[in-house]
């Protein structure tokens, strides 16, 4: 296992911010989702979760969310006393009420604190803006395109100012040029805003050009399988993306993502 | 370069072939059943001149339209009290229906306790019904209310409970993580995501609760002083007064028509800007 140590002159991974310890995670079916999962998440982190299908990547991102309590293990949120560990979550699907305008969904989170709408508005339209929506604030959900509709559902995570952004595979709906841009605007977000970021994903390219750190999972039981750093300098952009260094990195993620794979295998005969 | 141009040029004629059916299925959805209708009317009325049928068993339309002109005051004063009867009875089996899905909503032990009930109200004939009514309700507006409450109010409650229930999953997450409260999660989440739902069962609701104040009124008839149509019905029944009765049919059917489509009007201007059923309406 690589041991997992500060990149320098790489932005954020500073100090512990959550620590999985020895997290499992057993379903009333009776399906072991996760084992023994040893994760820590430093602040200012662009984590990845890497992995097949099954492997409990979702079921880890919903027990960091608190939606989900695990079965064994524990969570330490190392906070000032009297701090929320307040978190964004974009899911798979954009998850947007329907009716409701894009203003007013990214208006929902402070909404449901209480915030009034006329309190909410500077908030919202400087994230519409940060997401490239302005203009779109009385449209509806269906009038708005796969991409924009992702760029709202990330607008409304980050509208509470969370310390942690969980993002459940936002991007693998979207086609491949959608996708790029995205990518290319929320690691331009997180640089500026400076949050922290669980990443779940199944493309080793979108994890080795987003993150600075991927964890690699493995399946049957989901464990985590490797840590990887990912050695490259951000601001990382589209020349980062047919980079030579690029290459390099994604092939060193894929062949430990191939052998996580295959120690399922050898673990299922 | 050859190959685009000649699937261009194939294409051309079909697209044309599909816009010309599409105006043509337009056009015929108005115009066939407008036609039917009228070659309907027309034959009703050749039937009665060729079988020299007397009027007191079918009078001819021109008769009917006649008596609708000349009774205007007595069956348009009974239309309102049908009327009357008809929208107070889809209030209160919004109402009903609606805080009732509220209530089941809260839980599911509510639900599964209370729920057979709302279906052997739903399941017994309201004729069945109406003779206990007839001897605990003394008031007649509230007798004829109860029963076109009871028929209309089940198609709601049961879409609405319905529509409660079929939040998608990660919007109720997602306001699990935002802290919501039960009463939040129900007005900004559940209500509004159960209104397609809920507008399906109200526009089922509005015909029901015509027909219930109908049979309402039928059944409370023979023993009162009620004077909606349907007494009009029965009184011209007794006085072999065949083109009145038809007149009044006819005014109820109309009800009935402009009822279902004035609540799809109503939904649809709610829903149009989200909600698919309502998208594809506007092709
Ligand atoms: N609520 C649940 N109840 C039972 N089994 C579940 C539940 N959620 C997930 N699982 C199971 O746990 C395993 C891991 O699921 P998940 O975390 O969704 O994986 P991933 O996101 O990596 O595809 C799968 O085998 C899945 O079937
Ligand atoms: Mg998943």
């Amino acid at each position: 296992m690589v041991p997992s140590t500060t990149v320098p002159g790489m932005e954020g991974s500073g100090k512990p911010l959550l620590s999985l310890r020895a997290v499992g995670k057993t379903f009333s079916n009776g399906v072991t989702a996760l084992s023994n999962v040893d994760m820590t998440i430093r602040e200012g982190d662009f984590l990845s979760l890497l992995g097949p299908s099954g492997c409990g990547k979702s079921t880890a991102l919903r027990i960091i969310a608190g939606l989900t309590a695990p079965t064994t293990g524990t969570l330490d949120w190392s906070r000032k006393p009297g701090e929320e560990s307040s978190v964004g979550f974009v899911f798979q699907e954009p998850t947007l009420l329907p009716w409701a305008s894009v203003f007013d969904n990214v208006w929902l989170p402070l909404r449901l604190k209480g915030v009034s709408r006329s309190d909410a508005a500077p908030a919202v339209s400087q994230l519409l803006e940060r997401v490239h929506l302005s203009g779109f604030e009385n449209a509806v959900p269906r009038e708005l395109s796969g991409g924009m509709k992702m760029r709202v559902s990330i607008a409304r995570a980050l509208v509470t100012k969370p310390r942690v952004l969980l993002m459940d595979e936002p991007f693998a709906a979207l086609d491949e040029i959608t996708r790029f841009k995205l990518n290319n605007d929320l690691l331009e977000l997180w640089q500026d805003e400076r949050f922290t970021v669980v990443f779940v994903t199944h493309s080793v390219f979108e994890s080795v050009f987003l993150s600075n750190r991927i964890v690699v999972m493995a399946a049957r039981p989901g464990r985590v399988f490797q840590e990887v750093e990912v050695d490259a300098p951000y601001p990382r952009d589209e020349a980062f993306r047919t980079s030579p260094a690029y290459a390099a990195l994604c092939r060193q993620a894929s062949d430990v993502l191939v052998s996580a794979i295959n120690s399922t295998h050898g673990a299922a005969a | 370069m050859t190959a685009v141009e000649s699937s261009v040029a194939t294409l051309d004629p079909e697209e044309a072939r599909r816009l010309r059916r599409e105006r043509l299925e337009r056009i015929g959805s108005w115009v066939l059943p407008l036609a039917i209708m009228v070659l309907a009317i027309w034959l009703w009325d050749r039937i009665c001149v060729w079988n020299e049928i007397p009027q007191y068993i079918l009078p001819r339309p021109g008769v009917v339209l006649q008596t609708l002109y000349n009774d205007a005051a007595l069956l348009f004063g009974s239309l309102l009290v049908t009327l009357r009867i008809t929208f107070l009875g889809l209030l209160l089996a919004v109402v009903g229906g609606v805080g009732l899905a509220v209530l089941f909503a809260q839980s599911k032990w509510v639900e599964m306790s209370f729920f057979p009930f709302a279906i052997v109200l739903q399941v017994t004939p309201i004729v069945a019904i109406f003779p206990l009514i007839n001897i605990y309700v003394d008031n007649q507006t509230a007798k004829l209310l109860l029963c076109a409450w009871i028929v209309a109010f089940f198609p709601i409650l049961s879409n609405t409970t319905l529509g409660l229930n079929s939040v998608d999953r990660n919007l109720r997450d997602l306001f699990r993580l935002n802290g919501a409260t039960r009463w939040q999660e129900l007005w900004h989440l559940r209500l509004p995501a159960a209104m397609p739902y809920f507008l399906g069962g109200l526009k089922i609701a509005g015909g029901l609760s015509l027909i219930g104040a109908v049979v309402a009124e039928f059944v409370a008839g023979a023993s009162g002083q009620s004077s909606g149509l349907a007494s009009r019905i029965i009184e011209a029944g007794y006085r072999l007064n065949a083109p009145r009765l038809f007149a009044a049919l006819i005014l109820i059917s109309l009800a009935g028509i402009v009822i279902f489509l004035v609540l799809s009007l109503v939904s649809h201007l709610i829903l149009r800007r989200w909600h698919e059923s309502a998208l594809k309406q506007e092709r």
